[in-house]
């Protein structure tokens, strides 16, 4: 499988160059150093002044997933129990926006958020405001663009999940007499677990890495570590400080995948 | 069983479709929007498309975007297929990491795979970008994603059918072009569109692979975003909603969509025209 030789070749081994480098250091010319690992890559990053970076990043991520969740699974829930016929229709509807580039939808977001924006200018024009919100360059916008870039990743599992539950188990749970919310809770939910598992880290990942969105729908004070590290790469020459900050990214995410990896596998590979 | 869903339910699906599709839409509308201040709506007017035929620096983008699609989609659809196939069909020591190793590139932040392909590239070889480069990028992460569709397909086929051609004296060759590829088509085809998608798309780890002359699309369209916006980058991404959703329509059409049981071709066929 000539597959397994290109993912090695081209994700394993970068992702194994910048772990060397993160532990490398500059010397006074600017040339990279690798004689002396070091861990002063890390320290740096752990320093008080990174701290909201690091916690922007995970308020962000953490708020999107949560609330994907909540508005993904009575979806995906409504699709599956009642879709019928038009099941696989509903579900292309949902991937659709998906489809369509990401930069784009934030950036009609930007069209509807502005201070003379479609929605201020709509309840200025109804009189229920008379001036502006500013709804842009906000928390609020960052994590409104998140949510609606990375919904899709969470119906999709938490659909998958869902429809594999066999209803019977349900109809039994009613059948011993607990209440429709009883049955909710103490059946379906646990046996979702694997697609709500599933969906929460195929949103999480991507909006901690993700810095379009802070970046276009976020103000001056919206930085986080992702909006950083792009920087340092494409304008600094601060590599191994650049690799450290990326392999912590790194580190969530590969200490979430393990923990959420027969889940993964069970919803996506099957 | 079949209980009516509460009025809730619905309404709130309903709403939450609203909410995926209410941006596209404004979208497209503001680009008939006759105004030079993008963000206001002043009249009607086509002038904002053929405008486009004049942006040289675009047209050279959506040039390079889809020079790069192509390659993307031939290299990660090979690569994918066989990927998906052998996990299917093969039991094999380390199956389990592979599967995994599959899992990586799409829960790795896709900043980690920018910023490292960018190094590997440049310490490795001292490339600084070319659209070969970000080609190379794209087929990296897209290879997991037709390896996953394709493997849930192949999976899910019954094993008598390329039993019954080989009883019947087929090749081994035979049996994998005509029974076991046809059946794979249309995960094949759909894998080949989310990888076509995912490369047009891309920005992120492209940012990093591209260098002079090499401008794809989406940086393009993100520069313009960034550094005072025309109402063009509105007729373009109108027109690029349009392709996509016209290539959904074909494939679904296709049956590329089909979930993953494998029915008999010409069930296939005759469902593709309901």
């Amino acid at each position: 499988m000539p597959g397994v030789l290109w993912l090695a070749a081209l994700f394993v081994a970068p992702l194994v160059i910048i772990a060397v480098i993160s532990l490398g250091s500059l010397d006074d010319a600017g040339h990279l150093v690798l004689g002396q690992p070091t861990l002063d890559n890390y320290a740096r990053a752990l320093q008080p002044a990174f701290l909201p970076a690091f916690a922007k990043s995970l308020y962000y991520a953490t708020t999107t997933t949560v609330v994907s969740l909540a508005i993904g699974y009575p979806v995906a829930y409504w699709i599956s129990r009642y879709g019928g016929r038009r099941k696989i229709a509903l579900l292309v509807l949902v991937m659709l926006p998906f489809w369509t580039s990401y930069l784009i939808r934030s950036y009609a977001w930007m069209i509807i958020l502005r201070d003379n924006g479609v929605v201020n200018s709509a309840l200025i024009e109804t009189g229920l405001l008379a001036d502006p919100i500013q709804m842009l360059n906000t928390d609020f916008s960052v994590i409104l663009g998140m949510v609606y870039g990375f919904l899709p990743f969470a119906i999709l599992p938490l659909f998958v999940s869902i429809d594999r539950l066999d209803q019977r188990l349900v109809q039994a749970g009613r059948d011993l007499y607990a209440s429709g919310r009883g049955a909710f809770l103490h059946v379906t939910l646990p046996l979702t677990m694997p697609g709500i598992v599933a969906a929460s880290l195929l949103v999480f990942i991507p909006a901690l890495g993700d810095w379009v969105t802070p970046d276009l729908l976020g103000g001056a004070d919206t930085t986080t570590i992702a909006k950083i590290v792009q920087v340092i790469f494409t304008s600094g020459r601060d590599w191994p400080y650049g690799s450290a900050l990326g392999f912590m990214l790194m580190g969530v995410t590969i200490v979430g995948t393990l923990a959420g990896l027969r889940s993964l596998r069970r919803e996506l590979i099957g | 069983m079949t209980e009516r869903p509460s009025r809730w339910l619905s309404g709130f699906a309903a709403l939450t479709y609203a909410f995926l599709f209410a941006p596209i839409v404004i979208l497209v509308i503001f680009s008939f929007n006759d105004s030079r201040r993008v963000f206001i709506w002043q009249g009607f007017t086509l002038d904002w498309y053929p405008a486009l035929l004049q942006n040289d620096r675009l047209l050279d983008a959506v040039w390079i975007t889809l020079q790069v699609a192509a390659l993307a989609v031939v290299g990660a659809t090979l690569l994918g297929s066989l990927l998906g196939l052998g996990l299917a069909r093969l039991r094999f020591r380390g199956s389990g990491g592979v599967q995994t190793l599959l899992l990586l590139p799409m829960v790795t932040p896709e900043i980690v795979v920018g910023i490292s392909l960018l190094v590997f590239f440049s310490q490795l070889f001292g490339w600084n970008g070319s659209m070969g480069q970000i080609a190379l990028a794209h087929i990296t992460f897209c290879i997991s994603y037709v390896a996953i569709t394709v493997r849930a397909r192949a999976a899910s086929l019954d094993p008598a059918r390329e039993e019954a051609a080989r009883d019947l004296g087929a090749s081994a060759v035979g049996t994998f072009r005509h029974v076991t590829l046809p059946l794979l088509a249309p995960a094949i085809a759909a894998g080949a569109m989310l990888a076509f998608a995912l490369s047009v798309d891309d920005l992120i780890i492209t940012s990093f692979q591209a260098g002079v002359g090499s401008t794809t699309l989406p940086i393009a369209i993100y520069s313009s975003i960034k550094f005072g916006v025309t109402p063009q980058i509105n007729a373009i991404s109108s027109i690029v909603i349009a392709l996509v959703g016209l290539a959904l329509l074909i494939s679904w059409r296709v049956g590329a969509f089909r979930g993953p049981s494998a029915r008999p071709v010409d069930a296939d066929a005759e469902e593709g025209s309901a």
